[in-house]
């Protein structure tokens, strides 16, 4: 399952970021590959979600470099890094509660004609979108009450598989998931993690951000552990090496 | 952390499923029902109106509700849009009033309706685009303060401007018949409301604008992660609410064949309204030019019917105020509904 060890599709050097007076990012560097899933751990305030979002073009590092498949890339906006390949789901802002699934698939990169018009005057192809966003949630076992009601009235497991449908169908190189389940129960858990070992099959690499030891367990061919900013291992989970895991994340060295 | 329904063990799941599957039919009705109410209400006053005064329903009453409404109804659709974003236009009365006292000045210079009718109709939209402009760029929390200043600067403008600082008469020809005259029966303004209408319907529904400025209005910092131009779409909406209020001042000036800078007083008022009780939400992302324009028939309804009756006037202000809570609770209902929703969804097997 682990992926070849050749050439990462992403690799971070050196990653710092500070907000004012807090580090959040003191030098990490990670790498991850295609068909893998790589768990980010630590406790809260551990920077987790301050480097996927340097990765997700939200934030620019102070220091460090981003590369992509080797090539040495700078990501100034979420859109650059989606342009790029790199789809990132996040806890709360996955959806738009107003919006059908399929008009949330298409969001910011809407198909629509023609193309010599200006992007936002042109016309859209509503129908080719709901088709194709039909398609791929038939393809995922998504099952949605109504694919033509908005997805506010779906259930938080319904909206993150909906979120992680829209990623698998736009990434082509890296998909991050920030404790995509966090406001999950067990069963919509279960759901949403079928679909990020689908990512994994389709060829993706995915980081997932979780608190959930069994989640890491189940799925993350690798983990790095990050505490108060700085990388402090990095491991391929299992059961024997769990509790070393546990240790290194709240920061109790044995 | 235990989610209430969804993780029981299976023999419990399935009635809770059943449960939650009539729960699910219920809310559908009751949110069906809030998304038709507004027109349901409008169609029910209607029938009350027309049974106590037979006037009502008289084709030259009808006429006379459609061209005192058109100019909320247009100025209404530009509001929904700024509504949509979560935003506010306060200052689309006092710009009606300022783009009439423009026409009348233009009009003092050259007598060309199309002249002026531009003039009125572009001082509207550059208005629209201060008011864009200061918000997005200002870094303001909330165009509120912004379009309230407009509001003020506005009727100061047009008070200095308009000679004598008060209303002058007179409009071109062709002005004062698309305000006021009538074809097949039917008063021109009405297609003047039909045809905006109908143009921004369009643009919210079929092109990607109005996609972009339906997720605006969802959820602002997902547009943003989604690369969605937010400040343009912003700028957009006010220039368009703008633009509304400067062909308001085209029908209104042809129908008074007068521009003053005493017109349109109020009429934020009134088109918020329209908007709310026409069934928008004032949560930003959910309403369509329906409700625009739903709302500001109910109001023109209203107002006419109590005049028909003999009613004070100051009751037509508190029975349209009485309406605008309503119309707030029911959104907040919505939104509970809605939470509901999701609720049984999560308990339902899948
Ligand atoms: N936008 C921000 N502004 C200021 N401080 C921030 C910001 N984002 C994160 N931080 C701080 O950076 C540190 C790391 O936060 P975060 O990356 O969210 O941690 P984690 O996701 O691992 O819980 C925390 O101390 C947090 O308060
Ligand atoms: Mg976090």
């Amino acid at each position: 399952m682990t992926a070849t060890r050749s050439n990462p599709v992403l690799a971070i050097r050196n990653a710092e970021k500070q907000f004012g007076a807090v580090h959040a990012l003191k030098g990490v560097s990670l790498e991850a590959h295609r068909g893998e899933v790589l768990a980010l751990l630590g406790d809260n305030g551990a920077g987790k979600s301050t480097l996927v979002k340097c990765i997700s073009g939200v934030h620019g590092l102070d220091a460090g470099q981003i590369f992509l498949e080797g090539e040495k890339v700078s990501l100034p906006s979420p859109a650059a890094a989606r342009r790029a390949g790199i789809e990132t789901v996040y806890q709360d802002l996955a959806l738009f509660d107003n919006l059908t699934p399929a008009q949330n698939f298409y969001c910011g990169r809407e198909i629509a004609f023609p193309s010599w018009l200006p992007a936002g005057l042109r016309f859209l192809s509503s129908r080719k979108m709901d088709r194709e966003a039909a398609a791929v949630l038939e393809r995922l076992k998504v099952k949605l009450p109504k694919l033509e009601s908005p997805v506010a009235l779906m259930s938080g497991g319904q909206r993150q598989a909906i979120a992680v449908a829209r990623a698998s169908v736009f990434a082509r190189k890296l998909v991050i998931l920030d404790e995509p389940t966090a406001a999950l129960g067990l069963r919509e858990s279960r759901k949403v993690l079928d679909l990020v070992a689908q990512l994994r099959v389709e060829g993706n690499a995915v980081i997932l951000i979780t608190h959930n030891m069994e989640h890491v367990l189940e799925l993350a061919d690798r983990a790095v552990v990050l505490r108060q900013g700085r990388k402090v291992g990095e491991l391929k989970p299992d059961r024997n090496n769990q509790q070393q895991l546990v240790s290194l994340i709240v920061g109790a060295e044995s | 952390m235990v989610n209430i329904a969804g993780d029981r063990p299976v023999e419990a799941g399935m009635t809770s499923e059943v449960r939650a599957h009539h729960g699910l039919s219920w809310i559908s009705l009751g949110l069906w029902l809030l998304g038709v109410g507004p027109l349901l209400i409008l169609v029910v006053l209607v029938g009350v109106i027309a049974a106590l005064t037979p006037d009502f329903l008289k084709p030259g009453n009808i006429a006379n509700i459609v061209s005192q409404t058109a100019v909320i109804a247009i100025v209404a659709v530009g509001q929904h849009l700024v509504i949509l974003t979560r935003g506010i236009d306060l200052s689309v009365g006092a710009n009606l009033a300022l783009a009439t006292v423009i026409g009348g000045l233009v009009y003092r210079q050259v007598d060309s309706a199309f002249l002026v009718m531009l003039a009125m109709v572009l001082a509207g939209g550059a208005v629209g685009a201060i008011n864009g402009i200061a918000y997005v760029f200002g870094r303001l929390p909330h165009p509120f303060i912004i379009t309230l200043a407009m509001l003020s600067i506005c009727r100061g403008l047009a008070l200095e401007l308009a000679i004598g600082h008060t209303t002058m008469r007179g409009m071109p020809d062709a002005i004062a018949v698309i305000g006021g005259a009538s074809s097949f029966g039917i008063p021109n303004s009405f297609f003047i409301v039909f045809g905006v209408a109908l143009l921004i319907f369009v643009m919210a529904k079929a092109m990607v604008w109005g996609r972009w400025t339906y997720s605006v209005g969802g959820q602002p910092d997902a547009a943003l992660r989604m690369g969605i131009p937010v400040k343009g779409v912003l700028i957009s909406t006010y220039v368009i609410s703008g633009l509304c209020a400067g062909i308001g001042a085209v029908v209104l000036a042809g129908r008074t064949e007068a521009a003053s800078p005493l017109y349109g007083n109020l009429l934020e008022l009134d088109t918020i309204a329209a908007v709310i009780i026409g069934g928008a939400s004032f949560l930003g992302g959910r309403g369509h030019i329906g409700h625009a324009l739903v709302g500001a028939m109910m109001i023109g309804v209203i107002r006419n019917a109590l005049n028909l009756l003999g009613v004070d006037v100051f009751f037509q202000m508190i029975a349209i105020g009485l309406i605008i809570v309503i119309a707030v609770e029911a959104d907040v209902l919505r939104n509970h509904l809605e939470g509901r929703a999701r609720v049984l969804q999560a308990a339902r097997v899948s």
